[in-house]
């Protein structure tokens, strides 16, 4: 039977749901895993409500329709929760992380679904006194890396650099390991 | 050797452009196939091609300035999807007609209206006679290496006709995968340097095109013209294996799986066939007798192969991601069930019609297709002649 890690992502358009899961799907590949992402658009328009999945398994993957049933969602935006059933399909186990500057207890009050490991970071604060701009993408990732065992924070460095390094100035790169650190540090459940 | 790396539909098949390296590419941006232009006026821009990029105002003109320069001797390149391509039909089976083997990378979308941008057949379906070899790919691999193939395939001299290279939108065009990417040098060599036939800009020897050809010769030259596609459908079996003697990775003009001793497959194209695979193992794993017979060229058409690798078994169902208005059945199924019919298989066969607009296609709605085949096959006739998938009624 194939290992397969499925993955969700929730945010708006513009704050890097897509990227999220391009970096994430690389860093596994790094490890060694067999990976797909892909982005669920509406109309492609910025701030609307979109998600993107990620599946990461040790036999190549042909699936191709979206996340049913995640082992891992993160919320790009909390202001989601109120309106879309983040916690669908999760079973038992599955780790939830989300962006918001409210603790892991108060989020938890906020989901019908009691039976999720709830991580909170507030990675918005985290991208703005990094990057200098609020795209809580990469520090998500940072955060994500501690709560699940996906990839660790070198891996996601070098998927960074990877997916990003063309496009970004080197001190913008450094800026998003940083956020990945930090992240990885101020995560709480 | 090539290099294992993860990249999205789009950007594989710009590096495939890039690595191909064509002397001119029109074109006129539109979601989902944006990307790979934009890709590829940042290698012009960056001078990583020596191609000549025309910039130009529409689809129509951009399949305009693809012929003139093909006519003139060059080796073309253009990407679009749906309404892109509607607005390139005149020119579609202009390009055709004068056999030029121009490559069109088509991102498969849903034709307006309403306005829709995720993925069907329909624009790909609506060009089915139009004239172009037509090859739909199942992942971003197939469509990196069927935009190489398009090259060869199209420009040999018993083909010379132009080639659409498909892939889903958005299921393929932005999806993230690892692929084998060649060398830049492996690539160049195995699509070979393009010699015109009769280039325009050789001025030693005048040629004419596109002149008026009424009913004195016009029957003739359509004629002749469908001479040259079953040398095409050859030409995509003997390139797609060169491609896999260099390569590795073996093309042909469908692909059996698990078909040898099924008693019920199933008939796609594009992305499906992913999905379609894990449902058919695990219903092997169950004992069920299934099978995929995945189509990668839908033009030339492969009506004998096709009725071949279905012989023997006890019942089919079509999969069609696109509608025929007014007609009694989706646009596979006809040609299939065509085929069946002239090459003499009597076996009964359902249509089911999904997907349009982006709607999603799950592993439970191909399950119930091999259940509804199951009865079929113990009936001897088709459930019903047309059935949905997904679809709320």
């Amino acid at each position: 039977m194939a290992q397969l890690t499925e993955v969700r992502f929730h945010g708006r358009g513009g704050q890097g749901a897509k990227t999220a899961g391009y970096i994430l799907a690389v860093a596994a590949a790094e490890e060694g895993w067999r990976i797909n992402a892909f982005p669920e658009y509406g109309a492609e328009r910025r701030g609307a409500p979109m998600k993107s999945y990620v599946r990461i398994s040790d036999e190549p993957i042909r699936l191709r329709s979206s996340v049913k049933s995640p082992d891992v969602v993160g919320v790009l935006d909390d202001t989601l929760l109120a309106t879309e059933n983040v916690t669908d399909g999760m079973g038992e186990g599955a780790v939830l992380v989300v962006n918001t500057d409210q603790s892991a207890d108060e989020i938890r009050a906020q989901l019908g679904n009691p039976n999720v490991k709830v991580f909170v970071v507030n990675a918005t604060q985290v991208a703005m006194d990094t990057i200098g701009r609020p795209i809580p993408n990469t520090p998500m990732l940072g955060a994500m890396a501690k709560a699940t065992d996906i990839a660790g924070v070198e891996a996601l460095k070098h998927a960074v650099d990877q997916r990003l390094g063309g496009k970004l100035s080197q001190a913008a790169i450094e800026a998003n390991y940083a956020a990945l650190e930090r992240a990885y540090e101020e995560v709480t459940s | 050797m090539g290099k294992e790396i993860a990249l999205e539909g789009n950007e594989a098949v710009a590096e495939a452009m890039r690595q191909i390296n064509p002397d001119v590419v029109a074109a006129y941006p539109i979601t989902p196939s944006t990307e790979i232009v934009q890709a590829f006026a940042q290698f012009v821009a960056d001078g990583k091609v020596d191609t000549n990029f025309v910039a130009v105002e529409s689809e129509h003109s951009a399949m305009s300035a693809c012929l003139a320069a093909a006519v003139a001797g060059g080796r073309v390149m253009n990407a679009t999807s749906a309404n892109g391509l509607a607005l390139m039909w005149e020119i579609l089976y202009i390009v055709s007609s004068l056999r030029q083997p121009v490559i069109l990378t088509l991102v498969n979308r849903a034709l307006s209206g309403n306005i829709n941008i995720h993925c069907d057949h329909s624009d790909g379906m609506g060009a089915r006679d139009t004239g172009w070899v037509q090859l739909y790919a199942e992942d971003v691999q197939e469509a990196y290496d069927n935009l190489i193939q398009a090259v060869a395939i199209g420009e040999r001299e018993e083909v010379r006709l132009p080639v659409m290279s498909c892939l889903d939108g958005f299921l393929l065009s932005h999806s993230y995968e690892l692929l084998e990417v060649e060398t830049d040098e492996a690539v160049r060599e195995w699509v070979r340097p393009y010699q015109a036939i009769n280039p325009m800009l050789d001025i030693d020897n005048p040629q004419t095109f596109g002149p008026l050809d009424l009913y004195d010769y016009y029957f003739e030259h359509k004629r002749s013209q469908m001479e040259a596609y079953p040398p095409a459908k050859e030409a995509i079996v003997a390139e797609g294996k060169r491609f896999g003697e260099v390569f590795g990775r073996e093309y042909g003009l469908l692909e059996e799986f698990m078909t040898d001793d099924a008693d019920l497959i199933v008939i796609a194209m594009g992305s499906t066939c992913g999905t379609l695979r894990d449902v058919v193992a695990g219903l092997r794993e169950q004992g069920v007798k299934a099978g995929m017979l995945k189509l990668r060229a839908f033009r030339p058409f492969p009506a004998e192969e096709i009725a071949g690798a279905l012989a023997g078994a006890s019942a089919i169902a079509v999969l069609d991601r696109a509608a025929s208005f007014g007609a009694h059945a989706g646009p596979l199924y006809h040609e299939v069930t065509s085929a069946l019919y002239t090459f003499g298989e009597q076996i009964p066969t359902n249509n089911y019609i999904y997907g349009l607009g982006g709607r999603e296609i799950l592993p439970e709605d191909l399950q119930s297709v091999f259940t509804d085949l199951t009865q079929v096959a113990e009936d001897g006739q088709p459930v019903e002649p047309v059935g949905f998938l997904g679809l709320r009624e």
